[in-house]
């Protein structure tokens, strides 16, 4: 919202400076969010009299003298054809900051400080300025469009500081306005809030005007979709004289951006930024039957908007109807079919209150925005729209461009609500809600300054709303009231003094969840965080099948891109593709794992809330191998007190000689596995990858409570064997043997394996270093020789090992 | 017969010096040893030469035979400690290590900057009793807006644009969904923390469309907003350092009545004006406010009865304030150059 000081100063009596009032407006709710000064680069520039002016011969160019009241006469040199004898013109005096211009004189190069110089050898001290150079237009200044000086009032004083004069001194306020104050989206909004925030009273604008009677012209209105316009006020100005506007409110408008068109035009605009309601002016005459129908259009009824462009309608876009067809987007824009020409004589203005989510709708729907339908999407109150209608009548009348006449309608619809609003509120409930005492006289002078209407009932306060404001439902708003002008530097800090214990800190699940991530950082991985949402691509990437339950994924209606518009079902891609940004980034070496969720839809499209499990997914890349990433996730065991086995498998996307699934008592809660070679030079990695996943949800239902086991009485005794094996038997399968042959063991550790010319071909030697736990005696060293003879006789049965 | 002739003191002495002159290492001292105090080293000799003389004058060449031993063995100790002490100084001179080589270690991981900071949190608000909830990430409309006194044509609405999954459900935008979940099932006292991955369809240097928030709730009998302040206080101490201070000012989001915006006093500057706040002295933290009485209705709650606050806050927003991160894309790129930092 943008907010001129000269304009808001129309309104209020402000005496404090524009950093004083932005403070004043941060504490009470409004958020200036730039405060902008117009003539910040304009200095040093004063009135000067032109009281000599000679041509210099062969050029274009003046010498002239130019008084400066009681800053001196000063000879200047001036290349501009409007110089003469007698006019008066901004001077910037030797030191002044002014914008410089190209040649053109036009376009704005920065800002430029004023030197004495020579031009042709003649000495000049100082610059007859342009409106271009102090950065003010036509609309800012009468006659500031000339690409040339400048010319000033005559009465306007020598030696005085130009920029009172041409408004420079002003204060521009950009103020955010939260969504429930959409009655602040206007000065006069922002100037009641100003009023009572410096305890000042609020100058109404002057909406009062004359009507002729005219018995001739009938209008007809009639609202048949009062759900989307619940308020509809049409009201008929003749005689207009199209002209432009007095330079007053073209200033206003172009302090705020907007461009002057008409007088008529103007109007409209001023009315939507003074009192924030949205208006348009119609030519009668272009309106068929002097008759408008406010509907939903039909579907593939077509208008063109005042700024050219041709929309389909459906029938959820609201429209304007003259007697035969659309003739305006309700509170989005004019058709250009009715728009106000230089010839037009007989004016419908438009105040309405359309539905705030009907604009919106058709606002997105049809991609065409504007300043109205801006505000009517936020939303907008019937006393502002019966007022800006008061307020543009006046304006004509003020302007004298056109007669007021008594042809009016004002459609209420079942829908309108024009009834004030009452409410009580107790002083004790609003400060138990605040934790303070504020007293009652104080919150009566505030709602007061706010324009409630306050009465002392008992110990409670009667109030009437302001008929513009729609976010007071109950006490807690009043609260927000009264404290917001009170001051939060009020509230102190306080212990919920009245509130119950309670126990805090994360749940059993969530400590198991954090244990797990310190050991995996701990085993020098990088917890990453990507995005739970991926492409098909990325599941095409790892060679999906058509019916895998990967691919049953929830799709995002609107995402952003491609790229982000599946809900992940697995997390291996966004994985993988980590991996392969840290590789194409130089990171040749790294290992990172993820903790998120996954999301399963129960069914397709969704009628039901879809699971949302927590997975593990390690991924490593580089040198390491499928052995270190085993290392980790046998440590993940041990962490979860738990064994893992590991059996061959294979995935769609692993290297089928390296994959495994991770079974635990007897459930596969997960696998581990390198990357194919394919996919690795199909995505250009050139470099290995290793991934592991997991449902978390299995390893937590897996994990088993730690208990001591007691110190076993007699020392443990090791042996060492060496066995030879067929290639094809696996280290799980003789571990498994030496288990079961003799129950004493405990620990089966492989340490060497080896393969070579030393055995023979299609063999393999594996060392093992078994560990006996005795439990009621020392082992004798012909126990322990009598345990190897069945161990070795169970080898050789079972898979053919025999000892090396 | 003269002693001496038989056991010449003198010579063997001379002999042993001779012999330890040019040792170097502790193994040929102690062969020298041996071969002058063994069983059969020369000095054990000299004893059996005690039956050669007269029984009278044994006595007094044992003490000769002895003395000499004692001296034997004081010289030999001498030595050794000298050739020890030789060789110790020559072992330290070759096991010299450079300490500047690198230690052998495996490398420590890191946790997310996220995980860091709802860490920390965890901790500052579990202290205050609040529990942890985890809510869902898909929600329903009703549980995402409408519940939070947000309903359809509500312009708050715009606030914050969704992405949508078909039919009621959408990624939730804010963790305050979850406030309506919890006050569904339990009744006061509660204090929860719901930390969490929320969804919003922006994407710049400051926005992701996925980020995270933690949003906390209390709701009991007589809460203020004095109650709020006086634990928003707590948590910038804890979080931002023992002098930083809070300031709320007027704000406003449908579920909360009256709502604030939650200012830290710079940790930077100490308030006087950086770049880190903008020359203002203060930095923006969190949303909060007092529990809309429409949203406790919603959950069954008696908003007579009970009254309550809740804020929320960005978890990503606090680490790039905490940690100086200029970019929140960095945070979810896995760049292991940028993880390797928060290894601490």
């Amino acid at each position: 919202m943008i907010a001129p000081l000269s304009w808001l100063k129309d309104y209020v009596d402000i005496d404090v400076t524009a950093q004083e009032l932005q403070e004043k407006l941060f504490s009470c709710g409004f958020e200036v969010e730039e405060l902008y000064q117009v003539g910040k680069d304009i200095s040093g520039v004063y009135v000067g009299e032109v009281i000599e002016c000679q041509p210099v011969e062969g050029t274009h160019l003046h010498v002239c003298k130019v008084g400066c009241g009681d800053k001196g006469i000063f000879q200047i040199c001036c290349g501009a054809d409007n110089v003469k004898k007698g006019i008066k013109a901004p001077v910037a005096l030797e030191g002044a900051t002014v914008y410089a211009t190209a040649k053109d004189h036009v376009t704005i190069e920065g800002v430029t400080t004023i030197k004495k110089g020579k031009l042709r050898g003649i000495e000049s001290f100082g610059m007859l300025c342009s409106g271009t150079e102090l950065g003010v237009n036509g609309d800012m200044f009468e006659g500031a469009d000339y690409n040339g000086l400048l010319i000033l009032p005559s009465d306007s004083k020598n030696g005085e500081d130009v920029k009172p004069l041409l408004g420079l001194d002003d204060y521009i306020f950009d103020i955010s306005i939260t969504a429930n104050r959409p009655d602040c989206q206007s000065i006069l909004g922002i100037a009641r809030e100003v009023a009572a925030v410096l305890k000042k009273p609020l100058k109404e604008p002057d909406m009062s005007y004359k009507m002729v009677k005219d018995a001739k012209k009938k209008v007809k209105v009639t609202v048949e979709a009062p759900e989307l316009c619940p308020r509809y006020i049409a009201h008929y100005v003749k005689d207009i004289k199209i002209g432009s506007s007095p330079m007053w409110m073209k200033r206003r408008l172009a302090l705020c951006g907007l461009r002057s068109i008409s007088n008529v035009v103007d109007i409209t605009n001023f009315v939507l930024l003074e009192m924030g309601q949205p208006m348009h002016a119609f030519d009668l005459n272009t309106i068929e039957g002097s008759e408008i129908v406010v509907r939903r259009a039909k579907d593939g009824e077509r208008i063109v908007t005042l700024d050219e462009k041709e929309f389909t309608l459906n029938h959820d876009n609201l429209v304007i109807c003259d007697g035969s067809k659309p003739a305006a987007l309700a509170g989005i824009m004019g058709g250009l079919n009715t728009e106000i020409k230089d010839d037009t004589t007989a004016v419908l203005f438009e105040a309405a209150k359309f539905a705030r989510d009907s604009v919106r709708k058709t606002s997105r729907a049809l991609g065409q925005h504007s300043d109205s339908s801006a505000i009517f999407e936020k939303g907008t109150n019937e006393y502002t729209t019966e007022h800006a209608m008061k307020r543009a009548l006046h304006l004509i009348e003020q302007l004298g461009c056109g007669t007021v006449t008594d042809v009016c309608c004002d459609v209420k619809t079942p829908f309108s609500d024009t009834q004030e609003k009452h409410m009580t509120v107790s002083p004790a409930k609003i400060n138990a809600l605040l934790g303070i005492e504020v007293p009652a006289e104080v919150m009566e002078d505030i709602l007061k300054s706010l324009n409630f209407g306050v009465k002392l009932s008992g110990d409670d306060l009667d109030l009437t709303l302001p008929r513009y404001r729609d976010d007071i439902f109950g006490y807690p708003d009043i609260a927000e009231e009264i404290i917001r002008m009170y001051g939060y530097d009020h509230i102190h800090g306080t212990f919920m003094p009245t509130g119950k214990i309670t126990n805090g800190g994360y749940n059993e699940s969530q400590r198991a969840l954090n244990k797990l991530k310190s050991l995996l950082v701990a085993e020098g991985l990088y917890e990453v965080s990507n995005y739970s949402f991926y492409s098909e691509k990325d599941i095409d990437m790892l060679r999906i099948p058509e019916d895998a339950p990967e691919r049953s994924y929830i799709k995002i209606l609107n995402p952003i891109s491609e790229e982000l518009s599946v809900m992940r079902t697995f997390l291996a891609p966004s994985m993988v593709n980590t991996m392969l940004r840290n590789l194409k980034r130089g990171n040749y070496e790294g290992g990172a794992f993820e903790l998120a969720k996954v999301y399963i839809p129960k069914s397709l499209p969704l009628s039901d809330f879809p699971e949302e499990k927590m997975r593990l997914c390690i991924g490593m890349w580089g040198s390491a191998n499928f052995f270190n990433l085993k290392g980790i996730t046998e440590n993940i065991a041990d962490s979860l007190n738990v064994q893992f086995e590991y059996t061959s498998a294979s995935r769609p996307f692993l290297h089928p000689g390296m994959t495994a699934d991770i079974i635990c008592d007897g459930e596969v809660v997960g696998y581990i596995g390198a990357v194919d070679p394919e996919i690795i030079e199909n995505i250009s990695a050139e470099r290995p990858m290793l991934l592991a996943e997991f449902d978390y949800e299995l390893l937590e239902k897996h994990a088993k409570p730690f208990r001591y086991t007691p110190l076993p009485k007699f020392a443990e005794a090791t042996r060492d064997l060496a066995l030879l094996a067929d290639s094809d038997v696996t280290c799980a399968q003789i571990q498994k043997e030496i288990y079961s042959a003799c129950k004493y063991v405990t620990e089966v550790k492989l340490f060497d394996i080896y393969v070579g010319n030393q055995i023979e071909s299609g063999k393999k030697s594996m060392a093992f270093n078994i560990t006996f736990t005795p439990k009621d005696e020392a082992f004798s060293g012909d126990k322990l020789d009598g345990f190897i003879k069945k161990i070795l006789s169970s080898l050789k049965y079972k898979l053919g090992v025999t000892l090396r | 017969m003269d002693e001496r002739q038989i056991v010449d003191t003198e010579e063997i002495k001379a002999k042993i010096e001779e012999a330890v002159k040019e040792i170097k290492s502790s193994a040929t001292l102690r062969e020298i040893k041996m071969k002058f105090l063994g069983k059969t080293g020369e000095i054990s000799g000299l004893m059996k030469k005690l039956k050669e003389v007269p029984p009278e004058e044994r006595p007094s060449l044992g003490k000769v035979i002895n003395a000499l031993r004692e001296w034997a063995e004081t010289r030999f100790d001498e030595f050794e400690k000298y050739v020890k002490k030789a060789e110790l100084s020559e072992r330290y001179a070759h096991e010299k290590l450079d300490v500047t080589l690198p230690g052998n270690r495996r490398r420590k991981g890191a946790y997310h900057p996220d995980t860091l900071i709802v860490d920390e949190l965890v901790s500052v608000f579990a202290g205050m009793g609040f529990e942890i909830y985890e809510g869902r990430e898909i929600e329903t409309d009703y549980y995402n807006f409408t519940a939070l006194n947000t309903p359809k044509d509500h312009p708050a609405r715009d606030m914050q644009d969704t992405f949508y999954l078909g039919g009621d459900f959408l990624l939730r935008t804010q963790t305050s969904a979850g406030q309506v979940h919890v006050m569904e099932s339990k009744k006061p006292p509660i204090k929860i923390l719901s930390p969490g991955k929320v969804y919003r369809p922006d994407d710049d240097a400051t926005h992701s469309p996925m980020f995270s928030q933690m949003e906390g709730l209390v709701v009991d009998k007589g809460i203020t907003l004095c109650d709020l302040k006086g634990m928003l206080d707590e948590f910038a101490k804890k979080v931002f350092g023992d002098g930083v201070k809070t300031r709320l000012r007027p704000s406003y989001f449908p579920f909360t009545e009256p709502s604030v915006e939650v200012d830290v006093s710079c940790f930077e500057c100490g308030g006087k004006g950086c770049k880190l706040c903008k020359g203002t002295g203060w930095i923006e933290v969190l949303g909060a406010g007092m529990v809309n009485r429409a949203v406790l209705e919603n959950c069954g709650i008696d908003p007579d009865e009970y009254t309550g606050f809740a804020f929320g806050m960005g978890i990503e927003r606090i680490a790039m304030l905490k940690y100086g991160i200029n970019n929140m894309k960095l945070l979810f790129e896995g760049d292991v150059r940028f993880s390797r930092q928060f290894r601490v």
